[in-house]
């Protein structure tokens, strides 16, 4: 690739979707673009980059853009994160006023193929005890129509639901549908997904209790950053959570969030966490997931987002390892994420 | 240094287990089959078994259900890890008291993923 089409390509994507592209990632452009390249008959990048420099190479760039904002995910990633909240989360949002409306809106901003949402859904369906007659919406949006219609699916390869999600849980909540799983239709519809690019106004998402942002930010340099948090303040709650990756932090990008004491990737608002010294954290007993049985089961007005610019995605160069038994044929699990 | 004992009539899929393991730091053995693994449990309890369900002599479910008559308890932890992929065959496996339960192929992710999942490491 010359250096004139990776500057091409490092502009086009910063400007549609905010990524931002170090030289050094070269390779992440030639391993995800070629493959877009071939399925358009093409022999190389530099025949790519002609052809989105195009007037009528729209559809061709927002191709490009979305197979550069793949990430991979998989069900309970990070572990933490679902700990945090069933044990910190959830109990401080059924200690606050909104018991009463029993109302709960939490935004996963890079859905994916719907791993992280589904899995607060199951995590939801698990804490029935305490949330079951509680109207709870998941918003999950992708910059990636392509991703969200395998999310909306709920349907995934036996790799993806090994990969992090209990056995227990895969029995209880999966079907299997020929070599795939199928989580349930009631976990399904807890989910609501919407084709969303963090570069648009997040006002009409509403707010939001919980937004959930993983290893997007990493992606992204410091005023962008700064930019998105900003904006994603103005959707939460005063008493609500941000939750962001592990590698991930809020610390000299951010004046409206501050880290939660003892929970790594966890959020407050300054306001709220200066009102109330430390947040409500579930019991011992209770902060366990119980063992579910093997058998089966069973948006307010915001302020505008500010206008201007900051483009949302996130990429990883993380490709899924081969398989290494005997048996079947390598699989591997792409994802996306960003908005 | 913990101990997994890795049971499987197939030596390719005993070595590949066992090379995982190992990086993550097990100590390793193995069994060709549920007896085998029996007589190996009763000499050493190990504190993982990694446990194919179709093998010779004695296959996964009987060598599990033996398993657990013996060692009364939670210990030690049993993945099973299996061709066979269906719900019936894992909610059976739950039933008999594996811990979790791996369906073939795997690589390391999934067996760190799982072992992790059963507190292992």
């Amino acid at each position: 690739m010359t250096p004139v089409d990776f500057n091409y390509l490092r502009d086009m994507l910063k400007q549609r979707s905010g990524l931002v592209l170090a030289e050094e990632k070269q390779y992440l452009l030639e391993s995800r673009l070629m493959p877009v390249a071939r399925e358009q008959n093409m022999e190389s990048l530099s025949e790519l980059v002609a052809a989105l420099q195009k007037p009528d190479g729209e559809s061709l760039r927002k191709t490009v853009t979305q197979a550069m904002t793949i990430n991979e995910s998989f069900f309970y990633r990070d572990k933490t994160p679902f700990e945090n909240f069933r044990n910190i989360m959830i109990p401080a949002m059924l200690a606050t006023p909104r018991a009463a409306s029993r109302t709960l809106r939490i935004w996963c901003a890079a859905a994916s193929t719907g791993q992280e949402p589904y899995s607060l859904a199951i995590e939801i369906k698990e804490m029935a005890a305490q949330l079951g007659n509680w109207n709870i919406e998941i918003v999950a949006t992708d910059l990636s129509e392509e991703v969200l219609e395998k999310a909306k699916a709920g349907l995934y390869s036996q790799f993806e639901v090994q990969r992090g999600l209990p056995i227990q849980l895969m029995v209880k909540y999966f079907q299997q549908t020929g070599s795939l799983w199928q989580i349930d239709s009631s976990i399904r519809s807890m989910v609501s997904y919407k084709h969303f690019n963090l570069l648009d106004d997040y006002a009409r998402l509403g707010t939001f209790d919980i937004i959930f942002c993983r290893n997007v930010l990493i992606y992204f340099d410091p005023p962008t950053k700064t930019d998105m948090l900003a904006r994603m303040a103005q959707r939460l709650r005063p008493d609500g959570y941000l939750v962001l990756g592990a590698a991930e932090t809020v610390i000299g990008i951010s004046e409206e969030f501050k880290p939660v004491t003892d929970a790594r990737g966890l959020y407050a608002m300054q306001v709220a966490a200066a009102a109330a010294a430390a947040p409500v954290r579930a019991t011992p007993s209770a902060s366990a997931r119980p063992a579910p049985s093997v058998s089966g089961l069973g948006t307010t007005p915001a302020k505008p987002a500010t206008p201007a610019a900051a483009g949302l995605g996130a990429v990883t160069a993380t490709p899924a390892a081969p398989a290494v038994s005997g048996v079947g044929t390598p699989t591997v699990s792409g994802i996306t994420k960003l908005a | 240094m913990k101990h997994c004992l890795v049971v499987d009539d197939s030596s390719v899929i005993r070595k590949v287990a066992r090379c995982i393991l190992e990086d993550m730091s097990f100590r390793t053995s193995e069994a060709e089959n549920g007896q085998e693994a029996l007589n190996k449990c009763l000499g050493e309890m190990p504190d993982a078994i990694l446990l194919d369900w179709n093998m010779p002599v004695m296959d996964g479910i009987d060598f599990l259900l033996a398993l657990r008559k013996e060692s009364n308890g939670e210990t030690p932890k049993v993945i099973f890890c299996t061709t066979e992929n269906d719900a019936e065959h894992i909610t059976r496996a739950i039933s008999a008291g594996a811990n979790e339960y791996i369906m073939k192929p795997f690589d390391k992710d999934i067996i760190e993923a799982k072992f992790q999942e059963v507190g292992l490491i």
